[in-house]
């Protein structure tokens, strides 16, 4: 069992949650309010992960994060090192992989508030924050959770775009799937099997805990 | 500008509205027309959650909408209390918690005392633990008259209030927002299609169609002396609808 690898995605997962949620909290929000002309474009543009081949995807953000790339030269002037085969580089590619994990659900949690709550707030004296606080974080809640449970288990089994952006150095950035692919091609079935039984306990884990979680807040809300 | 509400209102699209009226303090009027007239429209537009192209709308002596002057108080500022149709109370939160929220420019410690005493005048004691969705139709009314008055609104606004409840419950709670409303120092406007919930509640009723007011008045004139044909009709559509 590579525990470097096990806990490596861990933090690659928790990192992710913690980072991408909060943005896709405001992007779901906005999408589900706003009346703009370009939505669609724009609702298009964050589901592309989606249907695009993660080697596809992984290909484009490697070669952005390369040192030829417009987004990897701007990161090596800020922070003095490229983003390809390293963490940070794993993490951002991560980033943009879950979007719409992350994004979908929280939209579609805000949209199933509805503009009248959204006007009775106003009606009794509720400001913008207030109602974001106190009304619809509150309702969205389980789209909300949904997002972070999908963000965290695609982050844990994500494989295409990790080889691409990351490749497989040690405690950098091999995590447990790919961990699972050396040992294979090593003919080290037994030790493959292991990791493979831990990523199947933690996913199960981790979706049965919300699928819990969102059962007991709609029994509380009727 | 004077105490009271008053109204004017005009667009050609995308719903015409052509609506000039005004509410004494203490008085009810009621919008009275078939679907599609305007009147939830100009219910919206007094509350703040609709914008006509022109008009003007002032409530004791404050311009809450001059489309002339492009100033446009937003909702949460216009002391307005709206019952919505559907009652739009917060589901996740309890009866208190729902009056509560309308109180928020109170001291904390205030709210609560001021909450309970007005569920407590809506004949809801006892109830005030009980989320929406473990509160019959007629309650669930009650509280959303009660959130509504909990803002200390300088008019009341009700959006077809007792659309979603059956018979009984309506004649009952028809009889109690009588009662209520006698004692209400402020203007209250009541859209319905429903002419016993006019004769009722209503001081004056404004008969509405495409937008425009076909007549206003006393509820017994209108009833007794319909300016036309048309209005005649519009009125009897009205009883057939409710």
């Amino acid at each position: 069992m590579d525990w470097e690898a096990f806990w490596l995605t861990i933090r690659l997962g928790g990192l992710t949650v913690l980072l991408l949620i909060p943005l896709a909290i405001i992007t779901g929000r906005w999408l589900a309010a706003t009346r703009m002309r370009g939505r669609a474009i724009v609702e298009a543009g964050l589901a592309l992960p989606l249907v695009l081949p993660p080697t596809v995807l992984g290909f484009y953000l490697m070669t952005a994060f390369g040192a030829g790339g417009w987004f990897g030269q701007m990161f090596e002037r800020l922070f003095g090192q490229t983003l390809v085969f390293t963490f940070e580089g794993l993490l951002a590619a991560s980033l943009i992989v879950n979007i719409p994990f992350a994004v979908q659900p929280i939209q579609r949690a805000f949209e199933a508030v509805g503009p009248e709550l959204r006007e009775a707030a106003a009606s009794c004296g509720l400001t913008r924050w207030r109602t974001l606080w106190r009304i619809e974080l509150p309702l969205a809640w389980p789209g909300i959770l949904t997002g972070t449970v999908l963000t965290f288990a695609h982050t844990l089994g994500e494989f295409g775009v990790v080889l691409m952006v990351g490749g497989s150095i040690p405690g950098e950035t091999r995590t447990i799937a790919i961990a699972i692919y050396d040992r294979v091609q090593a003919f080290d079935e037994a030790a493959a099997g292991q990791m493979a039984a831990v990523l199947l306990l933690v996913s199960l884990v981790t979706i049965a805990a919300s699928y819990l979680l969102t059962q007991r807040i709609g029994r509380r809300y009727g | 500008m004077g105490e009271g509400l008053s109204v004017r209102l005009r667009q050609d699209a995308p719903i015409p509205l052509d609506v000039t009226f005004s509410v004494a303090p203490g008085e009810a009027m009621a919008l009275v027309g078939p679907s599609g007239s305007g009147k939830t429209t100009t219910l919206r537009a007094i509350a703040g959650l609709y914008r006509p192209a022109e008009g003007h709308i002032a409530c004791n002596g404050t311009t809450w909408f001059d489309g002339a002057a492009n100033a446009n108080m937003p909702a949460r500022q216009r002391r307005a209390g709206l019952v919505f149709q559907s009652y739009a109370l917060f589901p996740h939160l309890t009866a208190l918690a729902n009056v509560m929220e309308a109180l928020s420019d109170m001291p904390r410690a205030a709210r609560r005392d001021a909450a309970m005493a007005l569920l407590a005048r809506l004949h809801l004691d006892g109830l005030e633990d009980r989320r929406p969705a473990q509160l019959s139709g007629g309650e669930q009314q009650r509280v959303a008259v009660a959130r509504a008055l909990a803002r200390r609104p300088d008019v009341l606004l009700l959006d077809e209030p007792f659309s979603a409840v059956d018979r009984v419950t309506r004649r009952k709670l028809r009889r109690e927002l009588a009662e209520l409303r006698r004692d209400l120092p402020m203007p209250v406007v009541l859209v319905t299609h429903d002419l016993d919930d006019v004769t009722r509640l209503a001081d004056r009723i404004c008969v509405m169609h495409k937008g425009c007011i076909l007549q206003s008045g006393s509820v017994s004139d209108v009833m007794a002396r319909p300016a036309s044909a048309e209005i005649a009709e519009l009125l009897d559509l009205a009883t057939d609808d409710a």
